[in-house]
Formats: C-alpha cells, structure tokens, sequence
C-alpha cells in the first residue's frame, strides 16, 4: 500500500505536523484574551502574557460582571437572540411549507418564490434601509433588532428543502385522515423537522448574537445597545464619551484585562454552543442537496 | 388569425368541462381552495415587503439631490448626476479599486486555501486526529468580526502584541504596523479572513472527497500510481466540479470586500488603502448626511453584483449542473 513507503511516510510526519499547527493558529488567539483577562493587570499592562495567566486572578470578570451597562447590554443581546429566533423559526416554518410543494399543488409558488429568492441577489443598500426603518419608527425601538431581519430567505430555503425530503406519503395519509394544511404542519411536519429546526435555530442564534451594526445605526442610547454592539463601541471604537460614565468607570473598562474578559465573555455563549453548531451545521450545508 | 384562436379556446373550454378532472381551474378558484398556503406564505412576505422591497423603492434617491428634510416626493431630480460625480471623485474611485483588489485576493484564496486543506486532512487516517484538527479549525468562522477584530488589534498592537513580540524577540525583526501602514493594512485584512474561513470552507470540500469512490484508489494502486498520482488524477478532477460551483457562486462578491471586517480594523490611516465601498457609503451617507450620494453608490454596488450573481448561478449551472432550489 502506498502509506508503506518511506517517502509518503515523511509526507505524513510533515502533512500532520503542520496541520496541527495551522489548527492551534486557528485557537490561539483566543487562548491568549483568555490568559490576558485572567492574569493581573500589572502583568497584563507589561505585556509579558502569553498563553498562559500570569499572577491568577479573577479581578477583571468580577469588575465586568459588576458593570450595570455591560450586564443590561447582555440581557438586551439575550433577548433579541430568543425573540428574533424564535420569529425567524416561525416564519420560516410557515413559508417553506407551501414553497415546498408543486406548482400543480399550489398555484403561484413559483410567483413567491422568486419574490422570497429576488431579495437575496438584489437589496436597496444602506441608505433607503436606514430610510425605511426611520420611517416605519423603529429608531431606537428593542424591536429594530429583531423585525427587518426576521424573514431570513436562506434558512427558509433550508427548512424548505428539508420539507421536499420528507416522503409523500405522509401528508396524503394525513390529508386523508381530515387534516387540513396547517394541521398537517404542525402534527406531523413538526416532529419529524426536529434536526432542521435545530440548525436553523442554531445559525440564527449565532446570528443574533453577533449582530452589532443594527444596533450601532439604529439605537442611539448605548445603553440600550446589544453586547455585540456595546463591545463594538468599547473595545473597537474605544469611544466611551456617548455613554455617561464617570472617569472611574471610563478607566475601568478600557483596562486591558477586563477588556479581554469582556471579549471573551463575548464568545463564550459561541463556544458553549459550538459543539452543538459543529454537528448540526455540516448537516444543514448538505441538507438542502438531495433533490428529485 | 382570429379563426384559430377562437378555435383553440374552444378546444380548452371544450376540455375543461369535458374531461373529468379539469386541467387547469380559474385562478380564483384556486386560490379560494388552496387559501392555508396562501396565509401560510403572508406573514413571511409583509415581512420581505416592508423590509426588502420598500427600501428597493428607496433607492430612486439615487437620481435625486436628497434632503431629509424634504423628502422623496420634495428633493430636487438630478438625473445621473450622483454617478457622474461617483466617478469624477478621486477617494470614490480609490474606494472602488481597494474594494476590487481586497475582494479578488479574498475570492480567489478563500477557494484555493480550504481546497489544499482538504486534500491535506483527507490524507491524516487517524480519525481521532482529523476530529481534533476539523473542530479546531471551524471555530473562527462563528465568531463575529467584533470579537475577532478585538483580539486582532491586540494581537497585532505595536506596542506589546503577541505577533510583534513574537517577530522581534524570536526573529529579531523591526516590529510592523500591520493595521497602521496601507499596504500591510490589506494584508493583514487578507489573510485574517482566509485565516477566519478556511476551515469552514473544507466542509464543502471533504463531503466531496468522502464521495470518492475507494476502487478507484484501488485500481490506481495496482497500476503503479503512487499517492502523489492518485491526487493528480483521481482526488482533484473529483474535487473539481465543486471547485467550480463554490468558485462561480463566490463571482457575486467581487464588490464585497467585507464590510464588518474592515469597519472593525481599519482607522484614518489606512484609509487611502483599505477604505471600501461599504465603509464609504457609511461614512459618506449616515456620517456626512450625503444621502444621495450614498445611495448612488449603494445601488451601482447593487446592481454590479446582481448582474454577477445571476451570470454566475448560470455558469454553475452550465459547468456544474447546480441550482440552488
């Protein structure tokens, strides 16, 4: 066999090593914010973290998780995240259903679905959005976060593709049975999607968890702002003049341990769910490809 | 003329209330009996009209001279002359052309980089190992560019980051402004995002390999081929036709050069080189109030990609046989 010879054997020892390393480059970095938020901040201020803390300490997440406006800015997050899924979830379910069937079946699919896919090549740009949502009076509502992006045609294209493998024959048996559609759909449409639903929660989860322009653009109280939006602001723009603190408060998160804290803080809800993501999101990359 | 199709309606009506189930019913009609999947389809649509379609309409600001204070039906029509400006403006065709350059690199390596990782991992046959290496790998593509672009300033700092440390104390380097100098600017931004991507990129690419038929391999190796063969001749033609398909689909973005990554890194100093589109239009229409302007922008950015999207879903389906539904 060809793994026997010595030269693919040295091909191995080198294909495995530096996969390992482009691997550990790909967490690394994390790691590090990690080691940062949790050393001293002598040492962090010194620059002599790695990859490991330096003088242990959980100073910097106590401050972060004893600041008002980091702690409200991570409820609103959670909020929207439950919310905006949980609507994102609904509208996709009812809309694939009648985009999964023929046109002989419903007649004017094709027209919907065109008018569901159009949005995904073809989009106003920035300005006419921001336009509409100041028209509409969604400026600096909860709820600027959670409606424009509630239809997500992408992950209706999923679920709807998920409907097309789920065979004939059961909605016929319960059509005959006296079902009607909406019947149909969430008596046994529902329990049989569970895997679909769960990916399509799961993107849209991360989704809403790392949204931070709609909130930069849209709300203009940062204290109402969204983690993502708040880090943005705190840690990107490092602009803390909007936010009404006083000098000690300023100092305090623009310290670089508790900035690490909060980043990681930041991604921990990612990685929480990330073994989950990591099983669910191959599936929902191939789930849409068997076709008849 | 008029004979025959007086003639073939006839024949239709003629089928309609003979045959016993009717071909094709009224449209009201079916819609009155199909009504669940029509309600089905409303919410989602008042949905995509508010949010999609009525800024669509939005976007004949680009032929006005808007004022927020007068709005669609009061600001002054100005023909093309927000484009004509758009390409007379020196920043607006840098802007143009740093978007062109960073997108075109991105493309081209965020196709070439997960497809030699791919055959890379597909060779370790330790499974325990490729678990280890894909799920490291993944992560980056989770996290958003707020998180990432946080780290990165610190990682890259000149004052003390990790990468700077690491290229004075180990190589003896001068330290570099990898987010302070133009030119490293888009670098940095380059490789961050293949960085960031490649390994959910592979996904694609392993269910591919895993596709391979082994008795190919088989035969290969009773002829003689060596690894090396094999992968000229059985693993990349098989790995093509996605290539292909991943490659065309990505054509739609050659004027997105990644809006939240650059918003994320960039600052006044590398304006000149990494300043892109959709960091212009910001800065031009919700910062500096040119509304028109911005949406000028927007919709030439717009409409370039639209143009590319559909050419390239044709390609792929041409070259490849796919369709997205």
């Amino acid at each position: 066999m060809y793994y026997k010879s010595p030269a693919y054997k040295v091909f191995n020892g080198i294909n495995v090593a530096v996969l390992v390393v482009l691997a550990l480059l790909c967490v690394i970095p994390l790691i590090h914010v990690l080691a940062v938020s949790l050393s001293a901040k002598s040492a962090a201020d010194a620059n002599i973290v790695g990859l490991w803390p330096v003088d242990f300490t959980l100073e910097a997440y106590k401050k972060t998780t004893n600041n008002p406006v980091f702690l409200s800015s991570m409820w609103i997050a959670v909020q929207r995240t439950v919310i905006g899924t949980a609507l994102t979830l609904l509208l996709a379910f009812l809309a694939a259903y009648p985009l999964s069937k023929e046109t002989s079946a419903f007649r004017g699919r094709n027209v919907y679905a065109w008018l569901f896919v159009f949005t995904m090549l073809f989009n106003g740009g920035l300005v006419p959005f921001y336009m509409v949502i100041q028209r509409l009076g969604l400026m600096d509502s909860f709820w600027v976060l959670v409606l424009p992006g509630a239809v997500n045609v992408f992950l209706t294209i999923l679920m709807l593709n998920f409907f097309r493998g789920i065979p004939k024959e059961l909605e016929e048996a319960s059509l005959i049975d006296g079902a009607g559609h909406f019947r149909t759909l969430f008596s046994i449409y529902l329990p049989v999607s569970l895997p679909a639903i769960a990916t399509i929660s799961l993107f849209s989860m991360v989704f809403h968890w790392n949204s931070w322009f709609d909130g930069l653009l849209y709300i203009g109280d940062p204290s109402r702002y969204p983690l993502a939006t708040f880090l943005q602001t705190v840690i990107i723009q490092r602009d803390m003049s909007s936010m009404s603190l006083s000098p000690a408060e300023m100092a305090l998160i623009s310290q670089k341990t508790v900035k690490s804290a909060q980043i990681f803080i930041g991604a921990l809800p990612i990685l929480m769910v990330y073994p989950l993501l990591q099983r669910f999101f191959v599936k929902g990359l191939v789930m849409g490809s068997v076709k008849e | 003329m008029e004979q025959t199709q007086t003639s073939s309606t006839a024949v239709d009506r003629g089928r309609g209330a003979g045959a016993s189930r009717p071909r094709r019913r009224s449209i009201v009609a079916d819609i009155v009996r199909q009504w669940p999947f029509h309600i089905m389809v409303l919410p989602a649509l008042v949905f995509l009209i508010l949010f999609a379609y009525l800024p669509m309409g939005g976007l004949v600001m680009a032929f006005q001279d808007f004022k927020p204070w007068l709005g669609i039906s009061g600001s002054e029509w100005v023909g093309l002359d927000q484009f004509r400006y758009l390409f007379e403006r020196e920043d607006s065709l840098q802007v143009i052309w740093n978007t062109l350059v960073i997108a075109v690199f991105k493309m081209a390596l965020n196709l070439l980089a997960p497809f030699v990782f791919a055959i890379l991992l597909n060779e370790v046959r330790k499974q325990l190992l490729k678990r280890f290496v894909q799920t490291l790998v993944y992560l980056p593509h989770f996290l958003s560019w707020v998180i990432l672009g946080g780290i990165l300033t610190d990682l890259l700092s000149t004052e003390g980051g990790l990468v700077n440390r690491v290229l004075t104390g180990v190589f003896g380097m001068e330290p570099i402004f990898f987010l302070g100098q133009g030119d490293w600017f888009r670098f940095t931004v380059i490789v961050s995002d293949v960085w960031k991507e490649f390994g959910f990129g592979t996904v694609v690419f392993l269910a591919a390999l895993a596709g391979i038929n082994p008795s190919l391999y088989e035969a290969a190796e009773v002829d003689g081929a060596n690894r090396w063969k094999q992968t000229l001749h059985i693993t990349i033609p098989a790995m093509l036709p996605i290539a292909i398909v991943v490659g065309t689909l990505a054509l739609g973005n050659v004027l997105n050069a990644g809006f939240d990554q650059i918003f994320n890194l960039y600052n006044p100093l590398v304006y000149a080189k990494g300043d892109i589109i959709d960091t212009f239009v910001y800065r031009a229409a919700i910062i500096s109030g040119e509304m028109g302007f911005g949406t000028a922008i927007g919709l030439f950015k717009s409409v370039i990609s639209f143009i590319l999207v559909v050419i390239s879903y044709r390609m792929a389906y041409k070259l490849a046989n796919y369709r997205i539904f």
